[in-house]
């Protein structure tokens, strides 16, 4: 009677592949270089929407300070092609050949020891995860192990965002300040801006995303997952279970920052520049609406909800500017009051249930009972 | 204070407790003891402090003075998750159970390995664990109802699972609060009969306003009033009690 | 760092230094009040402070430009008028905030943040439709401009004094609607325990809509008192969201008093490091410290024990 939960359940199964459809199949197919650059672009937002399902969704932890997360995976990432553009070749009109531009403008002589490292493709690509990563660590342990929760956790992320924001534009001798670090040309000599390189990129791209989409669904289906969803339900009687809440905590904070982390290296990657409009509050809050959409309990909804977002953001945006944040402002407020599960929860409540009549010819089994995966979503609407 | 009584071998030792929410004592230097396989009810009247002593010894309240002591280990210095693995269980008021999760879920975040991230993230239902889930559903009426939502659950239901959940932590010292509260008589019968199971070869503490429930389990009584004991002992003596009678039947 | 100055100059530039830190800290009490009531009493976060703040700014804007189209002579005292109509506008789209809103996700406030972030910028978007995008600036009154010179080397600003004098004013009234007055008695009572509080018969209901109303009021008056530092545009208010959720949470949610001090703490440590550092590292580091502080205190520095 009792089912042990497998690998990856079918419906899961069956989501992945309708989504390798779509993204392998599909899109490359109908969208030109351009376009197909655009869909590059938000997919590295559904990295950050994916681990905002884990974190947020599951375990009630709302961060709205994942840009920052976001924004070092990129930095990370910017700084290593930045220094590969700024060879002494490159650079000689400067009056310090060899260092990036926006350091010689600011009068700077000489690299900067925390640049050093970055000459190196390997160190760039484990700073891209584990910087991100060690901060998430650092700051979850100081809050959780306090017990900073809920609305304030949110508010302290969301500071975190301000700063690190008015600390790279402030500092822009060692950042490249507010228009970022910009002009990446190679990575290892490899010209990342041409249309071939972009499709190569693209296809890196969706491999990633699938396996941090396998990533988040093993971490769901494990007892760990349980325990996130009981943790937000219960926090006490997770605790006087026997276990060290701060804990699952930390880790489902710090799966999202990796997450997010890989997203924004993607994202420099893909769009050849990477600045601190994509670190503040405002990015970081956009991100959270992306997974609300996509239904905040579902991995597959978030990189759907991501989609779609920005998808209406661009196409409204270009015809109709004003429209867009009277748009993006109502989706906030129709999310929470009406649709708490997003797409998932339409998907589920209003299509799937035609669905499986129009196959079956008839309601699903009685017996089916709603757990706590994609297709059974419970009612999040009580997160908190 | 007795020299010989001193050196018996308490399960739990509560000596000095004392708590104080901004100035106010909701514990004023209690102490008590609990000995192997007792049961312990505490009454009292409503603010006397009994669930103040329950979340003081399961570490959801910090002492401001005073030790508990739990076979020698000193609680009042451990996080909430060191003193269940030490072997303290705690019921809540109202159930406290995750109703986004089915009965079979509930039962197995109780399952006492992989407790930590990591063994959480390796654990694997095997069959010990089914077994286990399956002899405490069985036990708290629930067997047919394991792959049932938890909020699906009547309320008594509920207090019933939050009970197995406890169980297949089997803690040595197992702390209940108002157990049969909120249930109908029906439910009130099976849960008495549940809980006289389950108190075999544990200590118990109990936190209850039913008298003929208490009569009915407890080996010792303690009373409570504003923070400190006002009588404790058989049952039979704390009613006779003149301090008890007149705290109970006012003035 | 002091070698270039005399002694009387140092005088003089700390008290200068200290006065403008005493304005910020007005100003910071001005935003955090009307915050520290709805989140403090309510519970909930209003991302669209900000921006119920720059319609405060507007509607003086607004009352400005009439008066000086069509009642000149009485341009010396349209500022009151202004406040007065500010808190209104403000107070009375907060109640019907509050009304559409608010009120289906009290038991949800990391969702309140959303829907009112949504809201905020759905308003930021209105004025930009409605005023321009461009900043606009109100002209004070005469007697407002200027600065009073209190010894050869010191001025203080008319129009700080005169934010100073409000922010008192203010503080007070509110101390008193909500600690003394039969009103604020029924607002805390619902706080503490709304079952109870409706049994004994408050109107719970409309408790809530008039406690957030009256908090949206205060950021009206806040706006407008704001014309008179900087200009106005439609997204100004997200710059101050942050500082002002932080001096609230700094101070301990439901303490006046709190909120009050941590305005002072913040303000005085900001302006200090201001003088030694570029603004930006100023407000970094004041920020980094109180995120800081709360880690170590997360239940902010006024609070009661009490059993959870």
């Amino acid at each position: 009677m009792i089912k042990t939960p497998r690998f990856l359940k079918r419906g899961d199964l069956m989501a992945m592949v309708a989504l390798a459809v779509l993204l392998v199949v599909i899109l490359p197919m109908t969208l030109d270089v351009f376009r197909l650059n655009l869909v590059a672009k938000y997919l590295t937002y559904a990295f950050v929407a994916i681990g905002l399902v884990l974190c947020w969704g599951m375990g009630g932890i709302l961060s709205l300070g994942q840009g920052v997360f976001f924004g070092l995976g990129g930095y990370c990432m910017a700084m290593f092609l930045k220094l590969e553009a700024s060879s002494v070749a490159n650079t000689k009109i400067q009056s310090t050949p060899g260092i990036p531009d926006f350091m010689d403008w600011n009068q700077i002589t000489q690299l900067p020891l925390f640049w050093q490292p970055f000459h190196s493709l390997t160190f760039a690509l484990i700073a891209v995860v584990v910087v991100p990563t060690a901060f998430a660590l650092l700051v979850g342990t100081a809050m959780f192990k306090r017990r900073v929760g809920g609305v304030y956790f949110a508010i302290i992320t969301q500071a975190l965002a301000a700063i690190l924001t008015i600390l790279i534009v402030g500092q822009q001798g060692y950042t490249g300040g507010i228009n970022g670090i910009t002009d990446l040309r190679t990575l290892k000599g490899w010209d990342i801006r041409s249309d071939h390189a972009k499709l190569i990129l693209y296809f890196v791209e969706v491999a990633c995303l699938f396996a941090c989409i396998v990533v988040a669904i093993l971490i769901r289906n494990s007892k760990l997952g349980r325990i996130l969803v009981a943790m937000r339900e219960k926090e006490d009687r997770v605790r006087f279970s026997g276990y060290n809440v701060a804990n699952f905590k930390i880790f489902a904070f710090c799966a999202a920052a990796a997450f997010a982390s890989i997203g924004g290296a993607l994202f420099t990657l893909e769009v050849g520049f990477m600045s601190p409009s994509f670190v503040g509050i405002v990015p970081s809050i956009e991100m959270v609406i992306y997974t609300a959409v996509g239904g905040r309990l579902s991995i597959f909804g978030a990189v759907y909800g991501t989609l779609l977002v920005n998808f209406a953001k661009t196409s409204l945006s270009e015809s109709f500017p004003q429209l867009w944040l009277f748009g993006l402002g109502a989706l906030f407020i129709a999310v929470v009051l009406a649709f708490p599960n997003g797409l998932a929860g339409i998907w589920r409540d209003y299509v799937q249930v035609h669905l499986v009549r129009l196959i079956f010819r008839r309601r699903p089994p009685p017996g089916a009972v709603p757990g706590w995966t994609d297709d059974s979503v419970a009612d999040a609407a009580a997160a908190e | 204070m007795a020299i010989g009584f001193k050196q018996r071998e308490f399960l739990l030792a509560v000596e000095g407790l004392t708590v104080s929410f901004d100035g106010f004592k909701a514990v004023n230097d209690l102490s008590f003891y609990v000995d192997e396989n007792e049961i312990r009810v505490i009454i009292g009247p409503n603010g006397a402090g009994k669930t103040t002593v329950l979340d003081l010894i399961c570490g959801k309240t910090e002492a401001t003075s005073g030790s508990i002591q739990f076979r020698g280990k000193e609680l009042t210095k451990m996080n909430e998750n060191e003193i269940v693995l030490a072997g303290v269980g705690r019921k809540f008021q109202t159930p406290s159970i995750y109703d986004d999760l089915t009965v079979f879920e509930n039962l197995e975040i109780s399952y006492p390995r992989g407790r930590t991230v990591w063994g959480a993230l390796a654990f694997k239902r095997d069959a010990a664990v089914r077994e286990r889930v399956e002899a405490v559903a069985e036990m708290i009426f629930l067997k047919d109802r394991l792959d049932t939502s938890a909020e699906l659950l009547s309320h008594g239901q509920k207090q019933w699972l939050e009970i197995g959940m406890l169980l297949i932590q089997d803690p040595d010292l197992l702390m209940l609060d108002e157990p049969v509260a909120g249930m109908s008589v029906s439910e009130r019968v099976k849960t008495a009969e549940l809980l006289h199971r389950i108190i075999k070869d544990r200590s118990v503490l109990v936190i209850e306003h039913d008298m003929k429930f208490v009569e009915d389990i407890a080996h010792k009584v303690t009373v409570l009033h504003q923070g400190q004991i006002l009588s404790e002992g058989s049952m039979e003596k704390v009613k006779s009690d003149p301090k008890v009678i007149e705290v109970y039947l006012g003035h | 760092m002091f070698g270039d100055y005399s002694v009387g100059d140092l005088g003089a530039i700390f008290a200068m230094q200290a006065f403008a830190g005493l304005i910020l800290f007005s100003v910071f009490v001005l935003m955090a009040l009307g915050l520290a009531i709805i989140f403090g009493q309510m519970g909930v976060i209003n991302m669209a402070h900000g921006e119920f703040m720059i319609l405060g700014a507007y509607v003086t804007w607004m009352t400005k430009t009439v008066f000086q189209e069509y009642l000149p002579s009485l341009f010396a005292g349209y500022f009151f008028l202004a406040m007065a109509l500010a808190f209104v506008a403000a107070g009375a789209l907060g109640m019907l905030v509050e009304w559409t809103l608010i009120r289906h996700l009290y038991r949800r406030p990391l969702d309140t943040l959303l829907a009112t972030w949504g809201l905020s910028l759905i308003l930021q978007q209105a004025y930009r439709s409605i005023f321009g995008a461009r900043e606009v600036g109100v002209e004070l009154p005469e007697w407002m401009m200027g600065s009073k010179h209190i010894t050869d080397t010191i001025e203080v600003q008319i129009n700080g004094l005169f934010v100073m004098a409000l922010t008192t004013l203010i503080t007070c009234a509110v101390a008193y609607i909500i600690y003394w007055s039969r009103w604020g008695r029924q607002v805390r009572a619902v706080v503490q325990n709304r079952v109870m509080a409706g049994a004994v018969g408050i109107n719970t209901e409309k408790v809530d809509r008039y406690t957030f109303g009256l908090g949206c009021g205060i950021a009206g008056v806040a706006g407008s008192a704001f014309t008179m530092i900087g200009s106005t545009s439609p997204t100004a208010g997200q710059l101050y969201i942050v500082d002002t959720f932080l001096v609230v949470v700094f101070g301990g949610a439901a303490s006046l008093v709190g909120t009050i001090a941590s305005a002072f703490t913040i303000s005085q440590a900001r302006s200090t490091l201001e003088f030694f550092l570029s603004g930006s590292m100023a407000q970094v580091l004041t920020l980094l410290a109180i995120v800081g502080i709360l880690m170590l205190r997360p239940q902010g520095l006024f609070t009661l024990k009490v059993r959870k």
